[in-house]
């Protein structure tokens, strides 16, 4: 295509391509103080009729827009009614679908806020019970532990799912359908299975809850990700990197281990991030491993071993006012994480590309 | 391909053949073996769960899945042990599938809405905050189903109950609405809607676009292009991920465990506040279980494992077939 363009013509000044098919600029505004009104008219509504609450608001605005919706299109054709009809329930859909995790968002950072005190963050609840107030005790003992074990998950999956990403992306051995059809069925495993095998297993052997089983349990649900992760990451290498690599007389050893993986390195680093940021929340595996504990534990082999899910959990059980505002707390500290760990994997993944 | 006379065929790449040395040998083999662990844990979850559970297969047979008691017995015998999972099965379905039935027209709108209805810096924000949702740990989906979504849930089974009870699926013995089966399934929709979403809208934005484009040159509409374009194409994609969010569903353990009212009995009014899942039910008994107790347990994890296996693998065959095009 390129070669019927002469090089003079290139040089032009292209035109815009015109969008006749776009809404216009009056139509956007119009379209945009209806939404306006029927917002304010299902306000209204749920003001003065029986409809209550969020909900009842939802509904209300649902009802107002389709009618608008009639009227609007009355003089249109029918496809393009339709078409209209469509629209608003997409529209629907999604702000139904993204409402929970917003409205979650709000809450958690809302109600975690008041507990987030500098105690929070220092303390442990060894001599503090989950009913005292907020400016006692802590979670730093269950922020360590989580640490702790999601260091030790991230330190034993990271080699393994590196080595799964060359098999797939350079051995490309008999074996490739097999392993990714394991590694894509194995992400589905239920957490609390996970905690059921490291029980049977590490478990009973060692017969002590530990720090270390828990890291198992994790680990066995982060494989998954990180294996994939570092396939997909390792696909995007170009290929001429490895012909390169072979025409100076390279072995394969030497291209993937010098040439393939170095060149992915921070892409590798955002497998494990995202590894991490997948299992730190986990809860179900670590109640059949860990258990809890409100003393600072260092040693993974030391016994039972506080973390941030299962301090949470506990609390939320208690179930008194201070307790569930501890939860809420515990669930910011938590969100914060995995939010950071995402932020910290999108800036080190976005390196690769550039 | 036919080759017109102007143009002369750009010769084929030639094969690289490489000759493997000891060195490559060596190497080849370790990476192999770590790529194999993933096989062989898949296999060891597999066989441990079963081998320390072969002696409830053995015992009970299979009145194991289809009885409806758990109780433990009093240890001299004069109360039998007497474990089966029967209700808790029937209740990880039952939960899975209000939660797949409410996620699936939300995550197909979300996912549409996406991809084709946002401007593109929404477009770009929308993609974010999904991937974000997705992470979300499930326990504070259960916190924020406890104290935040509870009441709304009861309101909601009020309602319904009042306007279909005549249904026998929204019957209701006692009119305690909190911690039925429709609320926990309504925390698990919020929960697998973003995975259901993210897989949606990928398989969605892999449409040809030319294909997109030729429709609205044909003077089609935006819903007859996504009709007759967009979901046939991403049909397959789609169902993939309604499966991948059902296995997620059917293993999810503190979620139903924070808001189901665990009780063991076969129930199928979904508004009734009783139910249960079997990964619930693991987690409820195991601290105070006997050892004969936790081997039951141990096989009620066992026939989760499998259930969601199978699940997973059709799973993962259709997103893999359907997301292999590029």
């Amino acid at each position: 295509m390129s070669t019927i363009i002469a090089p003079a013509e290139k040089t032009e000044v292209v035109p815009e391509p015109i969008t006749p098919w776009k809404p216009s600029q009056k139509t956007k505004s119009v379209s945009i103080i209806v939404f306006l009104a029927s917002l304010f008219l299902s306000a209204a509504i749920v003001l003065l009729t029986g409809l209550a609450g969020i909900d009842g608001f939802g509904l209300a605005l649902f009802c107002v827009v389709i009618v608008v919706t009639t009227v609007r299109n009355l003089r249109s054709n029918q496809k393009s009614r339709k078409d209209a009809f469509v629209g608003v329930f997409v529209a629907s859909a999604a702000m139904l679908a993204f409402f929970p995790w917003m409205s979650i968002f709000a809450s958690v950072i809302v109600k975690g806020v008041r507990g987030l005190q500098p105690n929070f963050l220092v303390e442990n609840m060894q001599f503090t019970t989950p009913d005292d107030e907020l400016n006692m005790g802590g979670a730093a003992h269950a922020v360590i532990g989580s640490m702790l074990m999601v260091s030790i998950a991230a330190a034993i999956t990271l080699p393994l799912g590196i080595l799964s990403g060359v098999y797939l992306t350079e051995i490309r051995g008999r074996l490739t359908f097999l392993v990714r059809f394991v590694v894509q069925s194995m992400s589905g495993v239920p957490s609390i299975v996970a905690g059921l095998f490291v029980y049977t297993t590490f478990v009973d052997y060692t017969s002590k809850f530990s720090g270390m089983a828990g890291a198992l349990a994790l680990a066995v649900l982060m494989l998954p990700t990180v294996a994939r992760t570092a396939e997909e990451v390792l696909k995007l290498v170009p290929d001429d990197l490895r012909s390169a690599s072979y025409a100076l007389g390279a072995r394969q050893w030497r291209t993937s281990l010098m040439v393939v993986l170095p060149t992915v390195r921070s892409g590798l680093m955002t497998a494990a991030i995202l590894g991490v940021a997948r299992v730190i929340g986990e809860t179900a595996p670590l109640l059949l491993t860990s258990l809890s504990n409100n003393s600072f534990i260092f040693n993974p082999l030391g016994g039972p071993i506080g973390s941030l899910p299962t301090y949470i959990f506990g609390l939320l059980q208690i179930g008194t006012e201070n307790s569930i505002n501890r939860a809420w707390t515990g669930s910011l500290v938590l969100l914060i994480l995995v939010l950071v760990l995402f932020t910290t994997a999108r800036y080190v993944g976005g390196k690769d590309k550039r | 391909m036919s080759i017109s006379p102007g143009l002369q065929a750009t010769p084929e790449a030639r094969e690289l053949s490489v000759i493997f040395n000891r060195a490559d040998r060596i190497f080849r083999r370790i990476v192999t073996a770590g790529a194999l662990t993933s096989l062989i844990l898949l296999g060891l979850i597999g066989t441990f769960l079963f081998v320390r559970s072969a002696q409830i297969f053995n015992d009970r047979g299979l009145k194991f899945i289809t009885g409806s008691n758990w109780t433990a017995g009093s240890g001299d015998g004069v109360i039998p042990d007497d474990f089966s999972i029967g209700p808790m099965l029937t209740g990880t379905l039952l939960v899975s599938l209000i939660a797949l039935v409410l996620s699936m027209p939300l995550a197909i709108g979300g996912a549409l809405f996406v991809e084709f209805y946002a401007t593109p810096g929404l477009k770009k924000v929308l993609t974010t905050l999904l991937d974000l949702a997705a992470a979300i740990p499930s326990l504070i989906f259960g916190l924020w189903g406890v104290v935040f979504f509870s009441s709304y849930g009861e309101r909601w089974s009020d309602l319904l109950n009042s306007r279909f009870g005549w249904l026998p699926l929204m019957k209701v013995q006692n009119e305690v609405f909190g911690r039925s089966p429709f609320v926990a399934g309504c925390v698990l929709a919020s929960l697998i809607t973003p995975i259901i979403t993210s897989v949606s809208r990928e398989v969605f934005s892999r449409t040809p676009r030319d294909l997109v484009d030729t429709c609205y040159a044909l003077g089609s509409t935006r819903w007859g292009a996504i009709k007759t374009v967009v979901l046939p194409f991403g049909k397959s994609g789609v169902i993939g991920g309604a499966m991948l969010g059902l296995g997620r569903a059917l293993g999810e353990t503190v979620a139903v465990y924070l808001l189901l009212n665990i009780v063991f009995r076969y129930n199928f009014r979904i508004l009734e506040s009783e139910g249960g899942n079997i990964a619930s039910l693991i987690a409820l008994k195991f601290g105070e279980a006997t050892e004969y107790e936790l081997k039951a347990l141990v096989a009620a994890g066992f026939v989760l494992f499998l259930l969601t296996l199978v699940v997973n693998i059709v799973a993962a065959s259709i997103v893999e077939r359907s997301t292999r095009h590029r």
